[in-house]
């Protein structure tokens, strides 16, 4: 019986004949049962490409019905077999730059990782890109399996060129242990066993390089767990559930909540067969502790010395979605069992993965990597990637969609940004607000160009002003005068636009102010952005809903004119879209009512909030 | 300490994580139970996963009324010795209709088996639903998420599938979908057994080698389990020693034969066996990519 469990990443293109040897691999153990094998007999004469008779491994493992037809791999795709030594995980991941997220959700859970290379070709800026990408991971165990050797003579020079470029690019990776195999995945050299035709190579095939190989991933020494689920089945059990990240545990063990450094002892360590005389490594647990300290899910208990508390992170983040990332963006940062809101504060540079260099830029697109700043809306324990994958690995994700959009490995923790303290001041908005006899809010117009924004914040302010309410007006176009007027239209500078906007209305209403802000504000994840700056029930969203023909037909200022006739580009409603709001606080339709009685209609909801008496 | 396989002991921890992974970001997750040793198995887990506390979900069966006599009396018998909230569904409708395995080919399976979940899980307001698939089942499952998000209707669009890092599951959900969640993923049909075998776990018995009455379909073997076989004119069922391997509606589970009559010696067979366990379900044979074809429907 197999004795341990090997995590495998297993990258090249299709060209490369990585699923070949991944089939015949599968094959030769006895992983693909004779149904099966007969399934790809009839699939071989359907769709293969070695020729009449023969059966092409790489259907075999390439999945989905739409990838067998086009002949690409797409998805990462995980394969089982053993042998009697070990047990193997493969992550097959696709090979060409559309997919390196592909790659890194496949490099995520493995251990080692086989690299394929054409002997024809020898080493590619795909090559460079799979060991960067696998080096990034942490993967520090690497078989290079030089394929076709069969297409240059079985040449041993022409192998041993490629393993010396390979093992020059590895010095500039880091530390990473590498073994280069010479084989003919089609016919089976050196796959699972030596090759005839290969004397002068003496070292292991593929597969017994797997079964040798002994990765050490990244674990911190000390004990760290974050908290799944606090086990509470009575009164009197309180078991803390989760899985260990690093180090061993005994009963009797000092630990502490890593949030609150409040420090207990471990009295048991449960579990359904009795409980545990110790704890390693990857071991699930449940915990009781010897006193009540406080721990929720989210929360890391460990061992001296404990993880820091991050209030921002530096990161390289792979971008996975197709909106690039910007500045400004506001994610679902999930990091352990903790989530908590993420804002990108910076982005410096994109890693250009072929040549291993970085350039400077602003946005993140698809299958980019980057290095990202990222701050939280509350602090978040964690450690750098090089770590620890548990703590150290992230992934943000989109607050609409709910999708999973980019993944980040922690490089630094926001130390420095802990220096700048926020200043606790006695008078605070509630008690500013109340000296002027009202809440604070913002009042939030959102439509497109032309709808009647302006106009009608404009009659609010009035009304309210003649109530004696204090108030401030924020103009889309008025801001861009001075603020704002660095900043031009494209996507990067439209969020950073909004996020400025956002932050001085916060100021507003720390002042004690309605804050009016009329802006188009074309996307929901901004408007979110602008209403989590402010407390939940200070913010009202207004949207003024007039129809995109009506607008045009009003065009106060000619710009549907100008965008018709190309003169101005990424226009709302004509080349770019509007997001219109799904629940917001007040819908205001222009073509049912005046301008007066639309006001009249918000003066009334403030009124109804609570927000003026 | 602990002399498991060191295989099976990472197996087990990734899928215990899972499990709590779901319960604790889900707000009305539920573990559909299936009787089969999948199913006994993630039941073994998800008891490890909360002990000492219950289950923090229910678990649902749906009875096709199909099922082997022996597996609902495993499955009342295994509710009842664990105090599980187990509850049972049945297409009312499609009693009525009198929709039946002989009949109505795959419109069975859709209307007694697909829709009723769907329609359990709508009613039931589920957000999560655990199951206990596994990725070396079936090709198109080779890259089925851990954490996978089904759009309205219970769709499943491979080419939208979530990227999954690490053990970090993503288990947010915009208006309209739900997830189903596969603890077993990386699990194959060798390591659920060995793991059976190592934790002492209770299966149907139909998976050990007994004399059974049978009959010849399409190549093969169909155990009688009740009156309502229909038998071709002149037939009469056949005794032969046999066992199955994956158990669904009993006329559509088929048997293998097999002197396999305890763990080890149904392990035996298991390491020198050179067929895929889902050969023996008449569902999947109809074409190539039915699978894929079935998921994207909503199958589980």
């Amino acid at each position: 019986m197999p004795d341990s469990l090997l995590r495998v990443l297993t990258c090249g293109s299709v060209d490369d004949g990585k699923s070949t040897l991944l089939g015949r691999l599968l094959a030769e153990c006895g992983a693909v049962p004779e149904d099966v094998l007969a399934g790809l007999e009839r699939d071989s004469r359907r769709w293969g490409t070695v020729g009449e008779g023969q059966l092409d491994y790489a259907l075999l493992v390439d999945g989905l019905a739409a990838e067998r037809e086009q002949g690409v791999t797409i998805d990462v795709a995980y394969r089982y077999f053993e042998t009697p030594r070990r047990r193997f995980i493969l992550a097959d991941a696709p090979g060409h730059q559309q997919y390196t997220r592909n790659m890194v959700t496949g490099a995520s859970t493995s251990d080692l990782a086989v690299l394929l290379v054409d002997a024809r070709k020898g080493l590619l800026a795909q090559t460079r890109r799979h060991a960067a990408i696998a080096s990034l991971l942490g993967i520090r165990d690497i078989v290079l399996a030089v394929n076709k050797m069969d297409l240059v003579g079985f040449d041993p020079a022409v192998f041993e060129e490629i393993t010396a470029a390979f093992t020059a690019l590895l010095d500039r990776l880091g530390e990473v242990r590498l073994t280069a195999i010479p084989v003919v995945a089609r016919d089976g050299d050196n796959v699972t066993g030596p090759s005839a035709r290969m004397p002068w190579y003496a070292g292991p095939s593929v597969l017994a390089a797997l079964e040798e190989a002994e990765p050490r991933p990244a674990v911190p020494p000390a004990f760290r767990m974050p908290v799944q689920w606090v086990n509470r089945p009575d009164h009197v059990f309180r078991g803390y559930a989760g899985t260990l990240a690093g180090g061993r545990l005994r009963p009797g063990d000092l630990i502490a909540n890593s949030a609150s450094g409040l420090e207990a002892r471990v009295t048991r360590i449960v579990s359904m067969d009795g409980d545990r005389a110790e704890a390693g490594c990857g071991d699930p647990v449940t915990l009781v502790l010897d006193r009540e300290i406080d721990v929720s899910r989210g929360d890391v208990l460990a061992a001296a010395p404990l993880p820091k508390r991050a209030e921002s992170v530096d990161a390289w983040v792979v971008w996975m979605d197709e909106t690039p990332l910007f500045r400004g963006r506001a994610y679902h940062f999930l990091l352990g069992t903790r989530s908590v809101i993420g804002t990108v504060t910076e982005i410096t540079t994109r890693l250009d993965v072929d040549s291993l260099t970085e350039t400077p830029v602003r946005e993140l697109a698809l299958n980019e990597i980057g290095r990202v700043s990222i701050s939280l809306s509350h602090p978040v324990v964690c450690e750098t990637y090089a770590e620890s994958r548990t703590l150290g690995g992230f992934i943000l994700v989109d607050r609409l969609t709910r999708g999973t959009v980019g993944a980040g490995l922690v490089t630094a923790l926001g130390a420095a940004r802990n220096e700048v303290h926020w200043q606790r001041l006695d008078v605070d908005k509630a008690a500013r607000g109340a000296l002027m006899g009202q809440r604070p809010a913002v009042l939030w117009f959102t439509g497109l160009s032309g709808a009647g924004k302006s106009t009608i914040a404009n009659l609010v302010e009035k009304r309210l002003h003649a109530m004696g309410r204090h108030t401030m007006i924020l103009d889309g176009d008025n801001v861009r005068h001075g603020l704002n007027k660095d900043l031009g239209f494209s996507e990067a500078d439209r969020v950073e636009n909004i996020r400025r906007v956002a932050e001085v209305s916060k100021l507003f209403v720390e002042a004690g102010l309605i804050v009016l802000v009329s802006f188009i504000s074309p996307y929901r994840t901004e408007r979110m952005l602008a209403r989590d700056s402010v407390e939940a029930g200070e913010f009202l969203e207004i949207f003024v809903d007039t129809p995109v023909a009506e607008c045009r037909r009003r065009d106060p200022k000619g710009l549907y004119r100008k965008a018709d006739a190309g003169q101005i580009r990424n226009f709302t409603g004509v080349d770019a879209p509007y997001e219109p709001p799904e629940n917001p606080e007040i819908r205001l339709q222009t073509l049912a009512a005046a301008p007066d009685a639309l006001a009249e209609q918000v003066v009334q909801a403030l009124r109804e909030r609570g927000l003026i008496v | 300490m602990d002399d498991r396989p060191a295989h099976l002991r990472a197996l087990e921890a990734e899928s215990i994580q899972i499990l709590r992974e779901v319960a604790a970001q889900s707000a009305r997750p539920v573990m559909l139970y299936s009787i089969g040793k999948d199913s006994s198995v993630l039941l073994h887990l998800a008891r490890k996963a909360f002990f000492p506390g219950r289950l923090p979900f229910p678990l649902v069966h749906v009875d096709t009324t199909w099922k082997f006599r022996d597996m609902i009396t495993f499955r009342d018998a295994t509710a009842a010795r664990f105090g599980l909230d187990l509850r049972v569904h049945t297409n009312q409708e499609g009693l009525r209709q009198g929709i039946n395995p002989f009949d109505h080919g795959s419109t069975y399976t859709q209307v007694m088996k697909t829709d009723t979940l769907k329609q359990v899980l709508t009613e039931g307001k589920y957000d999560a639903a655990i199951g206990g698939a596994r990725r070396d089942e079936e090709r198109s499952r080779a890259k089925e998420r851990v954490f996978s998000v089904r759009g309205p209707g219970h769709s499943w669009e491979p080419k939208r599938q979530r990227p999954e890092l690490w053990t970090l599951y993503n288990g947010m959900l915009a208006p309209g979908e739900t997830l189903r969640v596969f603890p077993l993923s990386n699990w194959t049909e060798l390591d659920v057994w060995t793991y059976i075998a190592a934790e002492g776990i209770d299966v149907v018995p139909l998976y050990f080698a007994a004399e059974r009455p049978t009959v010849m379909r399409d190549g093969q073997i169909i155990v009688v389990d009740d009156e309502r076989m229909r038998f071709e004119p002149g037939e009469a069922p056949v005794m032969r020693q046999v066992r199955f391997r994956s158990l669904g509606c009993y006329p559509l589970s088929a048997a293998v034969e097999s002197d396999a009559t305890t763990l080890d010696a149904l392990l035996a067979e298991m390491r020198a066996t050179r067929q895929s366990e889902r050969a023996g379900r008449l569902i999947d044979r109809d074409e190539d990519a039915s699978m894929e074809r079935k998921k994207r429907e909503g199958y589980f």
